[in-house]
């Protein structure tokens, strides 16, 4: 690669060949506004927020998708550039509800930041005022909520699905001022292929994709005197929502979220790392079954409900593939209404399970017909990452003060194994160390996977050699799934998670995100593991418990009655 | 097509087909068949022109050619006399059909109104 | 024997031929009519026998002056008795003319309409079967594709191409051979030639006419082309509303197909090319370089920031050269005659010819090849016929929605793709839309706006929101509600979005309302500080109309035509207009045979 000299707001730099004049002018420490833009997926420059002017030829260019050239004189300042930068948003602007008070990206939007930034006045977008679009909003759900009048069209939802989800859910349609991104055919949210994992939100630089809220929901059930109100936090939450406050990501804040959720009024506190362990022992000896009893192989796994729901759509024929093992969301929700219910004394028609979770796909999981093994919906309320930021804030709580405190006893405690649940190459490693050590008594070396893309390693356990593939970002899943399908997969043990870099890049997480973000938050749960007494999931000491006083055996029948659940073929769009 | 000697055989061989064909005595009709004449109506002017043809038991060759340009003025049609210049009638309606066919396909007498011009060779 | 002296001798054939084409009625007809007149007295009637000209009778010959005349009918009997026999005025009408030959009617290029063509690309159009691949053959076609593929290397291919002097038809000008370069240059083991035929632009038809009219010359082209460039495989993208242009293209393709034009091993020489259609769904968008190609790929047609250019990233990310239809038609001309022989013609950076669609109110309609550099006075007045109904000049759009319009002022400018740049408009595809006095600028402007508002693809912000207030505020203009600063607004918002669309669309989309601005601003300051349509046009600004009692004759044309039935009136005295139901349409004005009525 060669070198390229150009000037930036009358800097004379160098820059590497092929790179656009946006990264150049971050790289000497300039920014540029954009919305379109987004650093993990391809160049779009459809916004044209970004423009700057080339004083060299008085061209105005979009700088996120225009590559540096000799002699370029770029002004990122001029008044012609950041007249025409305005320009765009106030157009954005003229098309918009505005109505920032009541909108969930309020204080997280881009558009809002731009337009606070640019200085725009209300009196130059009213200028331009004429026809707005006025569609109706798609709540069907019932994990995501679309608002096409609050959409830019800046594409990065159709992007996020097609390119890393390989779902192409949403995609443009009509043409000119009535252009919109939709589902095909117009069908509702909840008619459609979608994976419900949220990608598509955390990319959303407005309110036009957003979570459906079951906050609310919550809050009555916290004021209700009859209901006793369980709270499970998912693994990848105490290394994210620190975020919401202010902190850095991967800032591990376990203690500070259990006083929260216990100033919030939750009657217990429990985390879904208990559950996790739990997973990997129903997992571990489901693997462990299929290896012995010489049944088809690859076994894949079933803990991220997005990744599921694509498998329904998608690989109808390979679901018996899929690990039967339910999700440690659920799992924990029919032990709360089952096992919980009987140690605690209590009518489970009185307990309320809540799932703090990264994840919006969970919403749609806990509606499933299947999940009801408890005789109850198990659970009855998720609340993302955000959502429960949000009810702190409500509260006024301050959460960087919070003195540290711990989970309850009965299903609070957990192995290492079960908090990097929340990152891609978790549940692998967390399940093969107990697999492992069960067959040969020896513990299992760290993996160290990575956390983008297709990753593969080999693990031999004794006489036996097993190929692993881990995929996060759904595109990669079904690349090995095409291969699975095709007969010509090497591999016996496959994990899955929808959403890129696992949980901690998930749908409900806090917002705006980057990879680099991502792999912050992935470095800081990775920590927890190291630190703690326990590691793996089968000397969890109440998971000892739990079997010995209450399920029996792994795969036992009061185990496979509440712990295991079925699939369903679904429609390809 | 093996080479541009086989190209130039083939395009000998067809001069001298049309050559032939032009010494057979058969009058020719051509229709302009473009988008322009059939949207002013040369598919009927085609039908009048097999059916006139058909009712006097003529032995015409009636073959078809796109848009010449004068869009205003179709539908167009040429009659090709054997031994004559090829004329361009246009501004035809169906009945002018019959006119030209007697008049001058079979009479020789060019149809002074509806003619247009003359193509040189 | 009656020996009395008459001044005429009318001879009337009665021989069996004359007789049954009706001599008899005729000859009782001239007897009467001689009679009322009383002119039997001067006036002798002979009966003769066949003068063997049976065909043309009834006959008739008058003395002494010896005038024939022929085919009679007895309403002729008339007016030869008043005006012959009467006043001694021959009836040149009914005289016996020579039959006209193919030589009596003119020439073609003697005719207005194609004595200032020059006719390159359209040299087939209109003459041959486009449906068969012998008449292309017949007149030498494939020949240049022979030549190139079996005498030339792809590097002097393009040379010759660049010495031409050939720039693209589609509207950019750019040098053809240039860009047949760089994808030559470009580094791919696969590569692709495109021809683009997506014509879009209102009242523009020159691709669609040459793909009907001559198919094979295209396919020719594109041939040549790909050679050139090391393309094995090429598609033409054709919209589907061309559905004869399309069956023409796949006859012919499967015609070279069978004759091994297309296809292995192209004149022995190695070179293989298949070449598939594409049809699109009709997006003007999809006109765009890269949309088109995504287009071809299955996906929504979507414009993509350039670099990377398709020559060096195109269809499924491989080199690919994309021309128009026009190009590569006159490519066979330029390898067969020589760069110089193209060269020739036309100005000293537009070389060749150019074809255009005339429209609009002008007489001739219709297709024209023309050398760079003709004036368009010459086009619109000489070849053209010039304004339909004689009404006067206004300006003429050239470059469809993308381009500008030009006006009388412009006429004797030589037009070339750089002298249209200098005054705001563009050659474009090749549409022209003549336009007279009763037009409406500021209309035109919004029709032009309208088309491209409603094609936009919706991807970029200035094309999507931006033309979208564009088209308000000229709605707004043309209702006369036009609100204070909008003019500025308006202009403001066609510079930006010139400046900062994506493709070439949206970047060209203001236009046509930057050039009417240019030319014609005091009719939208009309519209908006008179609150009128200089032309008449805008129904909301136009005044009613009015009828000129003292004229009106009381025909009551204007009642029938009257939409609205605003005419009231007794017929044969006058007739009035409700000012209150007129909706200023101006139909009954068009009827009035008269000219009674005007707007007030």
């Amino acid at each position: 690669m060669s070198k390229i000299t150009l000037t930036i707001d009358e800097q004379k730099i160098q820059v590497e060949e092929g790179m656009t004049v946006l990264e150049a002018a971050r790289e000497v420490g300039i920014e540029i506004p954009t919305l379109c833009y987004h650093p993990d997926l391809a160049l779009h420059g459809a916004c044209r927020v970004c423009v700057v002017e080339n004083l060299a030829n008085n061209g105005l260019i979009a700088s996120c998708v225009a590559p540096v050239e000799e002699g370029m004189e770029i002004s990122t300042r001029s008044s012609r550039a950041r007249r025409a930068r305005s320009r765009n948003v106030i157009l954005l602007l003229a098309n918009h509800p505005n109505d920032c008070l009541g909108c969930d990206r309020n204080g997280t939007c881009e558009l809002q930041n731009i337009a606070y930034s640019l200085g725009i006045r209300h009196e130059t977008v009213e200028e331009l005022a004429g026809e707005k679009r006025d569609l109706p909003l798609d709540n069907t759900g019932p994990a995501l909520k679309r608002d096409p009048n609050k959409c830019i069209l800046c594409g990065r939802c159709v992007r996020v699905c097609e390119e890393v989800q390989g779902v192409s859910a949403l995609q443009f349609s009509k043409r000119g001022f009535d252009s919109i991104v939709t589902t095909a055919f117009d069908l509702p949210q909840s008619e459609i292929n979608c994976a419900n994992c949220g990608q598509c939100a955390t990319v959303c630089p407005v309110g036009a994709i957003t979570e459906i809220s079951d906050i609310e929901q919550v809050w009555t059930a916290l004021e209700d005197e009859e209901k006793h109100v369980v709270v499970q936090t998912a693994p990848a939450i105490q290394a994210t929502i620190g975020e919401e406050f202010g902190l850095e990501p991967g800032t591990i804040v376990t203690g500070k979220l259990v006083a929260a959720l216990r100033k919030l009024g939750f009657d217990r506190v429990f985390s879904t790392e208990f559950s996790a362990d739990l997973t990997i022992m129903e997992e571990g000896y489901e693997f462990l079954d299929k290896i012995q009893q010489g049944k088809r192989l690859p076994h894949i796994t079933s803990c991220c409900p997005g990744w599921v729901k694509f498998a329904e759509h998608n690989y109808a024929d390979l679901l018996e593939l899929v690990s039967t093992a339910k999700s440690p969301q659920q799992m924990f929700s029919t032990l709360s209404k089952t096992y919980y219910a009987e140690k605690s004394k209590l009518d489970p028609k009185n307990i309320f399970t809540v799932a703090i979770m990264p994840c919006t796909a969970k919403k749609f999981e806990k509606e499933r017909e299947e999940l009801r093994d408890s005789g109850y919906q198990d659970t009855d309320a998720v609340l993302t990452t955000r959502e429960l930021a949000r009810m702190i804030k409500e509260i006024g709580l301050n959460f960087n003060d919070l003195a540290d405190e711990e989970f309850d006893e009965l299903m609070g405690k957990s192995s290492g194994a079960a908090t990097i649940f929340g990152t891609t190459g978790g549940v692998t490693e967390a399940a093969l160390r107990t697999v492992k050590e069960k067959l040969t008594g020896e513990p299992l070396e760290r993996l160290n996977l990575g956390l983008r893309g297709i990753k593969e390693t080999v693990i031999e356990i004794g006489d036996l050699t097993i190929n692993v593939a881990v995929a996060s970002g759904l595109a990669n899943a079904a690349k090995l799934l095409e291969e699975v399908r095709a007969g010509k997969s090497k591999y016996h043990f496959i994990e899955v998670m929808a959403c890129p870099h696992g949980c901690v890049g998930g749908g409900g997480q806090p917002l705006p995100v980057d990879n680099e973000k991502k792999d912050m938050r992935a470095e800081g749960l990775g920590s927890i593991d190291q630190r703690k007494y326990v590691r793996k999931s089968h000397e969890n000491p109440m998971i000892e418990k739990l079997y010995k006083e209450y399920l029996g055996d792994p795969l036992g029948g009061k185990s496979h009655h509440l712990l295991h659940t079925s699939y369903q073929k679904r429609d390809k769009n | 097509m093996k080479s541009l000697e086989e190209l130039k055989e083939l395009r000998e061989k067809l001069q001298k087909d049309i050559a032939m064909r032009d010494d057979s005595e058969k009058p020719k009709i051509i229709i302009g068949m473009g988008t322009c004449g059939i949207a002013a109506g040369a598919r009927n002017i085609l039908q009048a022109v097999l059916e006139e043809i058909d009712k006097r038991n003529l032995d015409i060759v009636v073959t078809q050619t796109g848009c010449i340009g004068m869009c205003e003025k179709e539908p167009l049609l040429d009659v090709q006399l054997p031994g004559k210049k090829r004329v361009t009638y246009g501004n035809l309606e169906v009945n002018d059909v019959k006119r030209i066919i007697v008049e001058y396909v079979i009479n020789g007498k060019i149809v002074e109104d509806l003619a247009i011009a003359h193509f040189e060779e | 024997m009656d020996h009395s002296i008459y001044r005429s001798h009318v001879l009337i054939c009665t021989g069996t031929g004359c007789v049954s084409s009706g001599a008899k009625n005729i000859k009782v007809k001239l007897e009467d009519e001689l009679a009322r007149f009383s002119l039997n007295k001067e006036i002798k009637i002979i009966e003769t026998g066949c003068h063997g000209f049976c065909e043309k009778g009834p006959i008739m010959i008058v003395y002494p002056e010896g005038v024939f005349y022929c085919q009679l009918e007895e309403e002729d009997v008339v007016t030869i008795v008043e005006e012959h026999l009467l006043k001694g005025r021959i009836v040149d009408g009914l005289l016996y003319k020579e039959p006209l030959t193919e030589e009596s009617i003119p020439a073609y290029q003697d005719i207005d309409f194609y004595k200032k063509q020059e006719r390159i690309v359209l040299e087939n159009c209109g003459k041959v079967n486009p449906e068969s691949i012998g008449e292309y053959i017949g007149l030498g076609g494939y020949e240049a594709a022979g030549k190139a593929l079996t005498t030339m290397t792809p590097l002097e291919v393009i040379e010759t191409v660049k010495q031409s002097g050939l720039r693209g038809r589609g509207g950019g000008g750019f040098l053809t051979g240039l860009k047949w370069q760089f994808t030559h240059t470009a580094k791919g083991d696969k590569k692709y030639v495109i021809c683009n035929a997506d014509e879009g632009d209102p009242g523009a038809f020159m691709d669609r006419s040459i793909l009907e009219g001559d198919p094979h010359r295209v396919i020719e082209g594109m041939i040549i082309a790909a050679y050139a460039i090391g393309a094995d495989e090429g598609y033409v993208y054709v919209r589907a509303e061309y559905p004869l242009a399309i069956s023409r293209l796949e006859k012919a393709i499967e015609d070279a197909e069978e004759l091994e034009l297309l296809g292995q091993d192209l004149f022995g020489s190695g070179f293989n090319f298949k070449l598939n259609i594409k049809k699109g769904a009709g997006a003007f968008v999809c006109g765009e370089e890269t949309a088109l190609m995504a287009s071809i790929e299955g996906k929504r047609g979507m414009p993509r920031p350039r670099p990377p250019y398709p020559s060096v990233k195109g269809l499924w990310g491989k080199p690919t050269n994309i021309n128009n239809v026009e190009t590569y038609a006159n490519v066979p001309f330029v390898i067969k005659e020589g760069a110089a022989a193209f060269a020739a013609i036309g100005t000293a950076d537009s070389k060749g010819t150019k074809v255009f669609a005339l429209t609009g109110k002008i007489n001739n309609t219709g297709l024209v090849e023309v050398p760079m550099g003709i004036t368009l006075r010459e086009i619109i007045f000489d070849i053209g016929g010039g304004l339909t109904d004689g009404k006067e000049f206004k300006a003429v759009q050239i470059g469809g929605p993308s381009g500008g319009c030009i006006t009388e002022e412009n006429l004797d400018l030589p037009i070339d793709y750089d002298s249209l740049k200098s005054i705001g408009a563009m050659m474009g595809s090749g549409g022209m839309v003549v336009m007279d006095e009763k037009t409406c600028m500021v209309d035109v402007a919004r029709f032009f706006l309208n088309f491209t508002q409603n094609e936009s693809c919706g991807k970029c912000t200035p094309c999507r929101e931006g033309t979208k207030r564009m088209l308000e505020i000229l709605n707004r203009i043309c209702e006369g509600e036009a609100r204070e600063g909008d003019l500025e607004l308006l202009e403001a918002l066609a510079h930006h979005i010139k400046d900062t669309a994506l493709c070439g669309l949206g970047q060209t989309a203001p236009n046509p309302v930057l050039s009417t601005l240019e030319y014609f601003r005091e009719e939208y300051e009309a519209h908006i500080n008179e609150q009128k349509c200089p032309a008449g046009v805008c129904n909301a600004l136009a005044s009613s109309y009015q009828i000129d009692q003292a004229v009106c004759v009381g025909c009551g044309m204007c009642v029938k035509v009257c939409p609205v039935d605003a005419i009231s009136g007794k017929p044969k005295e006058s007739y009035d207009i409700d000012a209150e139901l007129c909706i200023s349409c101006g139909a009954c004005a068009d009827k009035c045979p008269v000219d009674a009525i005007s707007q007030g």
